[in-house]
């Protein structure tokens, strides 16, 4: 910037600038420059003013165009949201398959990151369980209609073993989407949950068993208060996850029955009705009931301990 | 490594082990459906197919128009790509180099597009972008995967550039060199391997992204994920083992790139996360 300026403005800001310093006054850029604001803050605009344009503005007009229904009062949508069964119970119907998914996607992920944690070919695994994660719900649905359908080889395995007698129905129902959610969402827990476990100092543990305690206490006692703040991370992201549940709801379930999903709801609003401020409506009740199974967690999560996880010296 | 050697220690240590090949047999054995679906000439009530082909992919190419939805997914996925990296690169230097007032408000900014779901933030984004004219070109659809793109470049950066050490800077600043000298001959050549590194996640994340694209997309700007799953969707109409070659075709590309990915970056840092988080 001091570039562009002429040797005479140059030397009329040194003036100024010894001036200020002299009268205890900084300069504008002085005081800027003191907080942090210079040049290479400046790089950051271009970003910031992206996510602006494209991120909060279009959430903000959202929440706008909901409360300006096409036909009614301010809370039109709100209130036709809310005493349509169709509508409100989508949210039932979306709690009952998120919740039950992402605490079962922890329950298993805590044990096997304990388990790979000790392992010494992490790696392998860990590409092996990015696959489903990269591949996305798309691929995944298509790949569980072939596989879990009634001639596919998941039944047919089941059959030949002699544990069932006739195919069991996986797919167009709550299943389908309940297991396309395991296989996307059990690795997306399990590598954050792994990442906590191994910011956690081991000699904690062998502190623990030297004095005594079992595999089980130490579980209980020193490694699950470490690791709970960051699980109430992980049940927060694989939550909001799961609540978005789309494309597997669609393919693999059956979206006019039991995984008529809140998602389906604002699609069907914004493209099937071509009503936009319906479909805003749909989306800020989505992000709301997200918001606030977060702000519990994370209120709860308040609670627990907040430290170090390595260990103290000596 | 404790060891312990007791019965319930063992027998848990089984049944865990017995948990992850179980999930890993399922997984593998459903991506390989797929595969033996697409080369089956005629496949029902059989544990393999009676005899195998590869015209599918022929039939799969001409109907789904692959050649075009090829080519719009990889110019899309290249605008995403370079856009991010010069959106997102200075950016994440300047908030690597920098402490000022506004930062955690900034760095929230960056973090909200990352946790919150597509499908939640893209219908307001898609409304916006349909009523601006953008949706249903090329252009919406890169505007729209920028969204989330950014932000990880930034997350994924930031810490990069923090381990670089500032006097390397003030070296070259002590030397005499100028600001574009600076940033092609010294900080350029040490930001490559992150900068490389980003923007390969961001690839492969961009070439998977459903969500985003399929709200904004037109007929002429759907990206392979957003063709397949109309395929999906509309199962029926085509012959099953058709929209499997097209699955494998899609399989393949995104694979191809997570393979490269993955040779530089650690596959943790595909949940893109887990370094904000474990700071708190």
């Amino acid at each position: 910037m001091t570039g562009t300026q002429s040797p005479l403005r140059a030397r009329l800001d040194r003036s100024n600038r010894i001036a200020g310093e002299a009268s205890g006054q900084p300069t504008l850029r002085q005081r800027l420059r003191a907080q942090g604001y210079d040049g290479t803050t400046l790089l950051t605009v271009p970003a910031v003013g992206f996510l602006l344009l494209l991120f909060v503005y279009p959430f903000l007009y959202g929440l706008l165009l909901s409360f300006n229904p096409k036909a009614g009062g301010i809370l039109a949508n709100y209130a036709r949201f809310f005493s349509d069964p169709f509508l409100y119970e989508t949210i039932s119907k979306t709690l009952w398959l998120a919740v039950p998914v992402t605490l079962l996607n922890l329950v298993l992920a805590v044990p096997v990151a304990l388990r790979v944690r000790a392992m010494r070919y992490q790696r392998v695994l860990t590409t092996i369980l990015v696959i489903p994660m990269t591949l996305g719900t798309v691929l995944i649905a298509q790949g569980l209609l072939n596989y879990l359908g009634p001639q596919g080889w998941f039944n047919r395995t089941l059959l030949t073993l002699g544990i069932i007698d006739a195919p069991v129905k996986l797919i167009h129902n709550y299943w389908g989407v309940f297991l396309s959610l395991l296989i996307t969402g059990f690795p997306f827990a399990f590598l954050l949950t792994l990442s906590y476990v191994t910011g956690i100092d081991r000699n904690l543990e062998r502190a623990a068993a030297m004095l005594g305690a079992g595999s089980w206490q130490r579980f209980q006692r020193i490694l699950m208060p470490l690791i709970l703040p960051g699980l109430a991370i992980t049940f927060c992201l694989s939550f909001v996850q799961a609540f978005a549940v789309f494309p597997s709801a669609v393919l693999l379930g059956s979206p006019a029955g039991p995984t008529r999903v809140i998602s389906i709801a604002a699609y069907q609003a914004a493209f099937e009705e071509y009503d936009y401020s319906m479909a805003s409506a749909v989306a800020m009740v989505m992000g709301a009931v997200q918001l606030l199974v977060v702000g519990c967690i994370l209120g709860a999560r308040g609670l627990l301990y907040r430290g170090s996880t390595a260990g103290a010296k000596g | 490594m404790i060891k312990n050697t007791s019965l319930a220690a063992r027998l848990w240590n089984t049944v865990v082990w017995a948990f992850i090949g179980f999930f890993v047999i399922n997984l593998l054995a459903m991506i390989a459906s797929v595969l033996t679906s697409s080369f089956a000439t005629r496949w029902l009530g059989t544990w393999l197919p009676s005899a195998f082909t590869t015209r599918w992919y022929g039939s799969a190419w001409s109907e789904f128009q692959l050649t075009e939805v090829l080519t719009v997914t990889f110019q899309a996925v290249f605008l995403v790509v370079l856009f991010s990296a010069l959106l997102g690169v200075p950016a994440a230097y300047a908030l690597a180099r920098r402490e000022f007032k506004a930062k955690r408000l900034v760095m929230l900014l960056f973090l909200l597009p990352l946790l919150i779901p597509p499908i939640t933030f893209g219908i307001p984004l898609a409304t916006v972008l349909y009523q601006t004219g953008f949706a249903g070109s090329l252009t919406g659809v890169v505007l729209a995967n920028l969204v989330p793109t950014v932000p990880f470049v930034v997350l994924v950066m930031v810490p990069f550039v923090e381990q670089i050490d500032p006097r390397i800077e003030a070296a070259a600043r002590v030397f005499g060199a100028s600001t574009p000298q600076l940033f092609f001959r010294v900080l350029l050549p040490l930001l490559v391997p992150g900068i490389l590194a980003a923007l390969l996640l961001v690839l492969v994340r961009t070439i998977a992204m459903f969500e985003l694209t399929f709200l904004v997309a037109g007929p002429t700007s759907q990206t392979l994920v957003v063709a397949l799953y109309y395929a999906v969707f509309a199962a029926g109409v085509r012959a099953v083992q058709s929209i499997d070659a097209m699955a494998v075709i899609y399989m393949v590309t995104t694979l191809v790139w997570l393979i490269i990915a993955l040779r530089f970056v650690n596959p943790t840092q595909l949940v893109g996360r887990s370094n904000e988080q474990a700071a708190h």
